[in-house]
């Protein structure tokens, strides 16, 4: 079970990856320019969301259908609904940092195959915020 | 194809690439029970999170981002990439995007992506924020003559 569901993941974080890079998400100007209201905007981060809305609705639908998944014994999802100021402090510090590098996890994770220099930097002051939180909050 | 009206956009490249990215959180969710957020992976992947997916599971995502990035840029011979110029962006930026994250419980794909599309209220206005935020802070380095 533990080998088939490490393959899947790979193979998901594989398909991510190739997303991100097919989808223009990999370049953290294009990124910015979305979110550059005042300047070129660039609509394409639109598209990709709404893209990556398509499949992911349908599969909740099918999801609520099953029992278990797959490959692993049960789902295991958020099942909060709070509401709080936490979520919403995070969110707001989160999209400041995205807007001045023009970076979240997912690209410059990927983006270590292909500008591997400032994505490890990113990637490096983004761990540091993260242990941060893990020591500072709680 | 062009949008008209904005000539940077890349509107089929990004849907292409969106529906993928879909796919894959379709993967983890109907095959491994699971939300693909990336932030809560990285975390778990790195140790700092203690919960949540197993390790390997976070690990093999992890891994299979850049992947997934190197092949597709092999086979298009190049995926094109503007990165600041500057460190400062990127060090302030990623411990922002780091420690948000947390806090926030998640990111484009965990909010966005997989929160949004189940109507999880707290998924929607989590991204709001983060949206709004970032549209607020690109309008700030603007007007201050960083961009």
């Amino acid at each position: 079970m533990a080998v088939k569901q490490t393959a899947i993941a790979l193979a998901a974080g594989l398909i991510f990856g190739a997303g991100l890079a097919v989808s223009g998400m990999a370049d953290p100007q294009r990124v910015q320019a979305f979110l550059d209201l005042f300047g070129a905007w660039d609509p394409t981060l639109a598209f990709v969301m709404g893209g990556a809305m398509i499949p992911m609705a349908i599969a909740w639908v099918v999801q609520r259908r099953m029992a278990a998944p797959v490959a692993a014994s049960r789902f295991d999802l958020p099942g909060t609904n709070r509401i709080d100021p936490r979520l919403a402090i995070g969110a707001l510090v989160f999209g400041a940092g995205w807007g001045i590098g023009g970076l979240c996890p997912g690209p410059a994770i990927a983006d270590l195959a292909i500008a591997p220099a400032p994505a490890a930097m990113f990637i490096a002051a983004m761990l540091a915020g993260m242990a941060v939180h893990r020591f500072a909050i709680r | 194809m062009m949008l008209p009206g904005f000539p940077d956009a890349m509107p089929l490249q990004g849907l292409a690439g969106g529906l993928m990215i879909g796919l894959s959180a379709a993967i983890m969710l109907l095959a491994l029970g699971r939300i693909a957020g990336v932030s809560g992976l990285a975390a778990r992947a790195t140790g700092i999170s203690a919960g949540g997916a197993p390790r390997s599971v976070a690990i093999a995502f992890i891994i299979g981002l850049p992947l997934g990035a190197l092949l597709v840029s092999t086979m298009l011979g190049g995926v094109a990439t503007t990165f600041p110029t500057s460190p400062w962006p990127l060090l302030i930026g990623g411990l922002l995007v780091g420690f948000g994250t947390r806090l926030g419980s998640g990111c484009n794909s965990g909010h966005g992506v997989c929160g949004m599309s189940r109507l999880s209220p707290r998924s929607i206005f989590a991204t709001a924020m983060f949206m709004a935020s970032g549209f607020a802070t690109v309008a700030l380095l603007r007007v201050g003559g960083w961009l």
